[in-house]
């Protein structure tokens, strides 16, 4: 029993076929990697995990625990933190406040302890004490104050990944978090991920095209191509497989394979 | 030696409302100058300034929705108006008290506003500008055809308000109530946008995928938020209803929720300092324009219809010059002028 057992989903567009019974299972303290061409459904294994849809049939266990019309924000409270393809921050805040909302729901006071009785210093303290860890983490302190807007883009995609760790996640999932990075930079978030995943011993649930990096820091991977999962297993095994060399390559992968100088 | 910087060493200190001691004495001045005003100037300027009040808490309230929430809302004044019905329907013809007679203004107001709320869950930006629009033209046609309940535009008088078995019926024994409930309400916006709460309203505004990815329930805090904000607003409206004494249904038109839109875009969306000074900005327009105009309209008789019609103009002038040359409002010139003089007496 994994943490996370996606059991048979299938998810349809109209007549597109987003996800065709997948199934796969990420035990704790994993690091996972979800790899596939453009249109694989990536993506929507992700959004269907945090409840932005909900699959047309199939099962999702989440610590042995189905969740089937759960809303987003209740499946952050569960511990399943995310990070975006496309940066989803809050440009007009700071660093801190952006991190200090993925405390949101560990805050204890609610309104009326808040602005009615007064503004709580004490927690507010004990989890900006955690957000400074969590800045201290990805070593972004020279940006705390900085408004998140006018930052750059790799900086961005850390803070991003800052305000999921802020939540203290059980599982994390992460949507390309090097996409359009420099090689300095992707070589900086693949670092922090194998931070978190050794340091923290988070689960990490990945999509990445960078197939160096996949292969690098992942330790299983499954392989989508449209819709349907062609393979599983460590980067080794799911190089050597021939259908994930079609599908990356085309039906004359042997040529092109043999071209690049592997026999 | 001494300490000439201001120098932050705790996370208590960074989490302060007011930070440096300047800021505090400066404000303690200025509380001091509001609670000695009634006795130095004139009942006129008392009422002014009553009425500055008003609208300050009012401002408040629609920027708590609109600024913080980005729920653009062009029904405040009916909100207004709700509270300010309440409260007098409530005296006149129930004979409820000053203190039974305010809160549950507010509350009445904030339950229309929860059900007004609810299609902002399936709404936005122009579609919810439209909703709320629609509720204001609602509310005015009730307010003038309910005549039974409202005396249309007859208007319902109120019983001067008495607290603790104290009249206040003058303008300067109501200036005190109203700056209390105007501080309360400035202080109650300020703790709020500081905390959790105000945190999640601030990111619902800004990204909402995002907001509801890390464990904000949407719907519950846009409720929450036109709630909070229908609530002050009938409060306000109440206290405006006890200054004048009388009201009517052109009190809480369609053009009152522009001037307190135009109030919060030109004091600053998303702050409370912008609420507060945008409001006292708006309200004394007009009378500087009249203490401009006046003179030139009896010195030239013949200029004296369109003394009114340039009120309007220059009303339209300020919101599009600060929506074209300063969007954050007094607050960001404010902010400017702060980091200007911040190392002086050095460049930089």
């Amino acid at each position: 029993m994994g943490l996370l057992d996606i059991k048979d989903i299938s998810l349809a567009f109209g007549g597109i076929q987003a996800l065709d019974r997948v199934s796969l299972s990420v035990e704790p303290g994993e690091l996972y990697a979800i790899i596939g061409p453009n249109g694989a459904g990536k993506t929507s294994i992700l959004n269907c995990i945090s409840g932005f849809y909900t699959p047309d049939s199939g099962t999702i266990l989440f610590e042995g625990r189905g969740f089937s019309k759960e809303r987003p924000d209740q499946i952050a409270k569960l511990g399943i933190a995310r990070t975006f393809q496309n940066v989803e921050l809050f440009s007009h805040m700071n660093v801190i406040d952006n991190m200090l909302l993925g405390r949101h729901h560990h805050y204890k006071s609610g309104f009326f302890k808040n602005a009615v009785l007064g503004y709580r210093a004490e927690e507010e303290n004990r989890h900006r004490l955690k957000v400074e860890e969590v800045i201290d983490f990805l070593e972004m302190e020279q940006w705390r104050k900085h408004l998140v807007g006018s930052l750059p883009y790799g900086v961005q995609k850390r803070v991003e990944l800052g305000r999921a760790l802020a939540q203290e996640p059980k599982l994390l999932l992460l949507d390309e978090p090097m996409a359009g990075m420099n090689q300095e930079e992707t070589e900086d978030i693949a670092r922090f991920v194998l931070d978190v995943h050794e340091e923290l011993e988070t689960t990490i649930v990945m999509i990445e095209h960078d197939m160096d990096v996949v292969m690098d820091i992942s330790e299983r991977v499954c392989v989508l191509d449209f819709g349907k999962k062609i393979a599983e297993g460590s980067p080794r095994e799911v190089q050597k497989d021939s259908e994930v060399q079609k599908a990356y390559l085309g039906e004359d992968y042997e040529t092109v394979m043999r071209g690049a100088g592997n026999p | 030696m001494a300490v000439t910087r201001f120098c932050v060493r705790t996370y208590e200190q960074d989490l302060r409302i007011f930070p440096s001691l300047a800021a505090r004495i400066s404000l303690i001045i200025f509380g001091l100058v509001l609670l000695g005003l009634p006795f130095f100037v004139g009942k006129y300027v008392v009422f002014v300034a009553c009425v500055c009040g008003v609208s300050v808490i009012s401002a408040l309230g629609l920027n708590i929705l609109t600024g913080y929430t980005g729920l653009i809302s062009l029904g405040h004044a009916a909100f207004m108006g709700i509270g300010a019905y309440t409260a007098a329907i409530l005296s006149s013809k129930a004979g409820f008290p000053f203190v039974a007679a305010l809160p549950l203004a507010g509350l009445m107001a904030a339950a229309i506003g929860a059900v007004v709320g609810v299609p902002t869950l399936r709404l936005k930006g122009l579609y919810l500008v439209v909703t709320t629009l629609a509720f204001q033209f609602i509310t005015e046609h009730v307010i003038y055809h309910w005549e039974s309940l409202t005396l249309s535009d007859r208007g319902i008088i109120l019983p001067s308000p008495a607290l603790l078995g104290y009249k206040l019926d003058t303008y300067e024994s109501f200036y005190y109530v109203i700056l209390f409930f105007a501080v309360a309400a400035a202080m109650f916006t300020k703790n709020l946008a500081m905390s959790r709460t105000g945190r999640a309203f601030v990111a619902v505004r800004d990204r909402d995928i995002a907001a509801e990815i890390i464990g904000i329930h949407l719907a519950k805090y846009k409720i929450l938020a036109f709630v909070i904000s229908s609530f002050i607003a009938g409060l306000a409206g109440a206290l405006y209803a006890y200054l004048m004494g009388l009201i009517g249904p052109d009190h809480f038109t369609f053009n009152q929720s522009i001037l307190y839109i135009a109030m919060i875009i030109v004091g600053g969306l998303g702050t409370v300092f912008g609420s507060v000074i945008g409001a006292v900005f708006m309200v004394l327009l007009p009378e500087v324009i009249s203490a401009v105009t006046g003179p030139i309209a009896s010195a030239y008789p013949t200029f004296s219809p369109r003394v009114g019609a340039i009120s309007v103009i220059v009303y339209g002038l300020v919101i599009i010059g600060f929506l074209l040359f300063e969007p954050d409002g007094l607050f960001g010139i404010w902010i400017k002028i702060k980091r200007y003089w911040k190392p002086w007496p050095f460049t930089y």
